[in-house]
């Protein structure tokens, strides 16, 4: 059943190519007529299947190699699929003002959504990976060809970057594929297989990082805020809100369940006094876990919980410094990913379930902020500089863009009542119980979030306008009068904004999804390592 | 011969004597019948004599399940269900380069045109089908002439002279190269068929003059299937070359020359492969060829950011293709034949494809440079979407033929030490590089999608009958992509018949 949320998706992009090239409208609402289905089909597969593992279609592939079509969702697929379904509705909703080459941008995006949707809810390791990759190439179109600000090279900066990532991935894939004995691809299988401790500890941080590449790990996020901020409004909330998931996840659900054993602590033997002898005796890796260990870092967990913080306090920072609002919102979007990689890292319920959530929350929240400054502002009113939109006061002229900002804004700081706070909440309660340092330097990276939050705020829509220089803008904006909010935008806002209320007044929703497939054989490898 | 007729070796080789009949018969019907007639209706019945050939071919060869094991005739002719596996490609690929040459006006020597088509492809399928030196020299030739004067086809071209002079230079200096290393081998074991050859070789270690007989192969065959540091005339030629000849020379010749460079490298140098792996190393010709590859690969891939010719891209790609395929070459078990084979087939159908399209814009533009593909999708969707198949399969994207292609050799190659993952350093090697080469098949997309074209842009428009091929040639790179067991299951099945 959930399988045809990728085949409706498919399905679309084909139907959309055969359309007549002129008709924008009719594009529009084949889009909006493939993601609804699509969304319902995710939301009923939600709420009807049993918690734990469902496997809905599995059939030889490739007998020769052992690889099968496999697809099954358990909590945590089920979550980011339903998260995709929302996002890709409201995504479309944001871009009904598409009108050059509409029917080959909402193609390439349900083409994007499918490949989405296939990635959660494939367990079989070549599949997953087919479909990750088949989600690059849309992403590459879409702001390549729609997108503003140096679009062409956001866009190759992030087609390079993740193809990267995944060939990072790719090799770590065929290396434990040949040495599971070249017999099966099925995660499950390969879940059980114990990997010699070795192996995976060169195999955990290729594949994980391969991935994390996309969820925006401290320092191979750069392509975030560039692409985002290139991108069309569209694309930026699927980047922010859906593809940067696809990094996390399969960091979460390949590397660490395939090889848990990674996540241990390293046996470093002493280099000294013959270091460059030992240097040169010593392979590759454990060259590094050397070099690493010298700053005091003990096993490949702490490397990445300190590459998350960095990533949470350093995002922050940049985004307070900013000069464009969507830049603010691309480097928020690396600190909050930064949250779900310090919960892959805390290794115990609480913190998965909130890295998870948090994963699902963000999504939303930045979908929504996105829409709000691609769409209501820079389409209307041309600029993205927060010192020209200072003059403008848009909290006058947009007030419906101006309230669901405020909603957005609190939000996005972790108040209670929304899906932010539960989800960092339970990230640093995790982080808190693994390591209090760091729980303490991701709090820290909260505090800076509400200050750009609310700088952001104040310029964007509640500017007061006396200086000299926001004259001209003033003049602009009363040349062309902003047009209202169009009712898809306000029915997209209203979705988003809904969502992340009733998952932050009862998070049970998603937790109770979440929560038992945490118990599910998967995550057997990761018990034993000492995690949970 | 113990009791074989004439009749019955020519039963055996039937598709070849088809495919021969099917060249004399284009030149006669040709210059005897259509001197008169229009160019595209020349080409067309042309066309279609020689796809029908092929089409007889491989309906002869499915159906008629002939069997004849290595020692028949001196391995001569080999005809077991792998060799006509690879005929079958090669016809398929013969039809398709004929298929898409029937929009180009270069020449007016359409019956010469198709004629050497066939005899190239007769040569091929000898090449394939012989486990005899001296066979496989001859067919090479034959495959050879045929490509250096279908390179030299347009002579209004100053460039296709020069590129034919190029290969053809290059090509005589190869053949004398693999001439000189048969015959050592030759000397030192006294047999000419392969597996007699690794068989009187056993045992002896790496004598020196093996490993001259060894260098001097594959520095001919190196040559021939454009692999660095043999493959400097493959820019210009490709370039220069007619374009549906440059897609012959990179499809179907490719395939025959990696399969034949497989068989005698596994079946003619047994036993003395040593070892390329990592911290492993052990002179024979595996590192050998592992060298060739990762240079391939890697000045491939370089080389090619840096054009500005779809064509000379298409070659320097071919290069860096060359390196990946050499990989399931290095793997030396039957999984890794089965991966080449795969791969260079699938390579194949979709670089043909791409020639396709350029042949058509060059058809219109005079040149094949980036900025005549610019907007391209504006003034041709089909082509485009066709060109972009093509492209992203070139480059490795799944569901797309090429990335499964990637997979399966890259795993045969890992496979081919599984306890110690002695390959691994190669496996590493060639992913890093395909990661490169999205770069440069972006580039050509760049052009295609998000480029405006300049008003004076030429339409483009093609005939129906071509667009049908190029467009089946996009949909068989997609649906091998999605479903690779058409091929692999069947490939599975034919190398364990034939004994590899």
């Amino acid at each position: 059943m959930l399988g045809w949320t990728i085949y409706i998706s498919f399905l679309g992009a084909a139907i959309l190519s055969l359309l007549p090239r002129d008709n924008a409208r009719a594009a529009r609402v084949v889009a909006l007529l493939t993601a609804l289905p699509g969304f319902a089909v995710a939301l009923i597969g939600t709420f009807e299947t049993s918690a734990g593992l469902n496997t809905f279609c599995d059939t030889p592939w490739v007998p020769a190699l052992g690889i099968h079509y496999h697809l099954a969702a358990d909590g945590i697929s089920l979550t980011l699929v339903l998260l995709t379904g929302i996002a890709a509705v409201a995504g479309i909703l944001f871009s009904w003002n598409i009108e050059q080459r509409a029917k080959e941008f909402f193609a390439f995006y349900l083409t994007l959504i499918g490949g989405v949707y296939g990635v959660f809810l494939s367990f079989d390791l070549f599949l997953l990976f087919v479909f990750y990759e088949l989600a690059i190439i849309p992403k590459y179109f879409l702001i390549a060809i729609w997108g503003s600000t140096r679009k062409e090279y956001g866009a190759m900066k992030l087609a390079l970057y993740s193809f990267v990532g995944s060939a990072m991935v790719l090799i770590g894939i065929i290396a434990a594929y040949v040495v599971a004995g070249a017999k099966t691809m099925s995660l499950i299988e390969l879940a059980k297989y114990p990997f010699p401790h070795d192996f995976q500890m060169w195999a955990f941080p290729l594949v994980f990082v391969g991935f994390a590449v996309l969820a925006g790990l401290w320092p191979f996020h750069t392509w975030a805020p560039t692409g985002h901020v290139a991108a069309p409004t569209a694309a930026s909330m699927l980047l922010a809100g859906v593809v940067m998931k696809l990094g996390a996840y399969g960091s979460f659900r390949v590397a660490m369940t395939l090889f848990p054993e990674g996540l241990n602590v390293w046996k470093v033997e002493p280099y000294a006094p013959r270091v460059l002898d030992s240097l040169l005796n010593h392979s590759l890796i454990a060259n590094i876990q050397w070099a690493f260990h010298l700053f005091g870092f003990g096993s490949w967990r702490d490397v990445i919980a300190v590459l998350a913080v960095i990533g949470i306090v350093y995002g922050a920072m940049v985004a307070l410094t900013q000069k464009d609002f969507k830049f603010v919102i691309g480097y928020s979007s690396v600190s909050h990913m930064g949250f779900v990689l310090l919960g892959l890292m805390t290794l115990n319920d609480i913190g998965f379930s909130g890295a998870v959530l948090q994963m699902f929350s963000h999504g939303i929240i930045a979908g929504l902020l996105f829409a709000i400054v691609g769409r209501m502002v820079y389409d209307r009113a041309h600029t993205r500089e927060l010192d020209d939109l200072e003059g403008m006061q848009l909290s006058s002229a947009l007030p419906f863009a101006a309230v669901t900002f405020v909603v957005a804004s609190v939000a996005s700081m972790g108040l209670p009542g929304f899906s932010g706070f539960v989800a960092e909440l339970q990230v640093l309660i995790g982080a808190w119980r693994s390591f209090p340092t760091m729980a303490v330097c991701a709090g820290i990276g909260i505090l800076v979030g509400v200050a750009y939050t609310l700088r952001v705020l104040q310029k964007a829509f509640f500017g007061e306008a006396t200086q000299g220089a926001s004259a001209s803008s003033r003049q602009r904006l009363s040349d062309e009068a902003l047009g209202p909010i169009s009712i898809p935008e306000r029915i997209g806002a209203v979705i988003l904004m809904a969502t992340t209320l009733v998952i932050g007044l009862y998070p049970r929703l998603l937790l109770d999804l979440i929560l038992p497939s945490l118990n599910s054989p998967l995550f057997e490898g990761l018990r034993k390592a000492g995690a949970l | 011969m113990s009791g074989v007729g004439y009749f019955d070796i020519l039963k055996l080789a039937m598709p070849e004597t088809i495919v021969s009949i099917a060249a004399l018969v284009v030149l006669f019907v040709d210059l005897g019948i259509m001197r008169q007639a229009e160019g595209k209706f020349r080409r067309m019945v042309a066309a279609l004599v020689t796809g029908a050939s092929c089409l007889v071919g491989i309906f002869w060869m499915h159906q008629v399940g002939q069997e004849m094991g290595p020692g028949f005739l001196h391995g001569m002719l080999v005809v077991d269900p792998l060799t006509q596996f690879v005929k079958q490609g090669v016809l398929v690929l013969t039809l398709f380069t004929a298929w898409v040459s029937i929009d180009s006006s270069f020449t007016d020597h359409t019956g010469e045109y198709y004629a050497l088509l066939l005899l190239a492809t007769v040569g091929m399928m000898f090449l394939v089908s012989s486990e005899n030196l001296l066979m496989i020299f001859i067919a090479l030739e034959l495959l050879s002439l045929s490509l250096y004067i279908l390179t030299a086809f347009n002579k209004r071209n100053r460039k296709s002279a020069e590129a034919a002079l190029k290969y053809f230079l290059f090509g005589g200096m190869a053949a004398a190269f693999t001439l000189f290393g048969l015959s050592l081998l030759y000397g030192l074991t006294g047999s000419i068929e392969l597996r007699p050859v690794a068989a009187a070789l056993k045992g002896k270690g790496l004598d020196p003059l093996l490993a001259v007989a060894m260098v001097m192969t594959v520095i001919g065959f190196g040559f021939k299937v454009a692999v660095v540091p043999f493959h400097l005339w493959a820019p210009d030629a490709y370039e220069g070359a007619p374009t549906p000849s440059a897609g012959l020379i990179a499809s179907g010749s490719k395939v025959a020359s990696f399969f034949i460079l497989a068989k005698v490298m596994m079946l003619g140098f047994a036993g003395a492969e040593g070892s390329g792996a990592w911290r492993g190393f052990a002179s024979g010709w595996v590192p050998l060829v592992a060298v060739v590859a990762v240079f391939s690969m890697l000045l491939g891939n370089l080389a090619a950011i840096a054009q500005s010719n779809v064509k000379r891209l298409l070659a320097y790609s071919a290069i860096a293709h060359g390196g990946y395929a050499l990989l399931g070459v290095l793997t030396d078990n039957p999984q890794g034949v089965a991966a080449l084979v795969y791969y260079v087939v699938t390579y194949a159908l979709t670089v043909l494809g791409a020639f396709g399209v350029v042949s058509a814009v060059e058809e219109r533009a005079g040149e094949a440079r980036f900025s005549d593909f610019a907007g391209l999708c504006r003034r041709a969707p089909l082509l485009s979407f066709c060109m972009m198949i093509f492209m992203l399969s070139l480059a490795g994207i799944p569901p797309l033929a090429g990335f499964f292609g990637k997979f399966y050799v890259f795993t045969a190659a890992v496979g081919a030490e599984p306890k110690t993952l002695g390959l691994l350093w190669l496996v590493i090697f060639a992913i890093a590089m395909s990661a490169v080469s999205l770069y440069y098949y972006l580039q050509v997309l760049k052009q295609i999608y998000v480029a405006d074209s300049s008003a004076e842009a030429p339409a483009i428009k093609p005939s129906a009958p071509f667009l049908v091929g190029i467009v089946l040639l996009a949909t068989g790179v997609l649906v091998l992509g999605c479903a690779p067991d058409l091929l692999v299951g069947e490939l599975a099945v034919a190398i364990k018949a034939a004994g590899f």
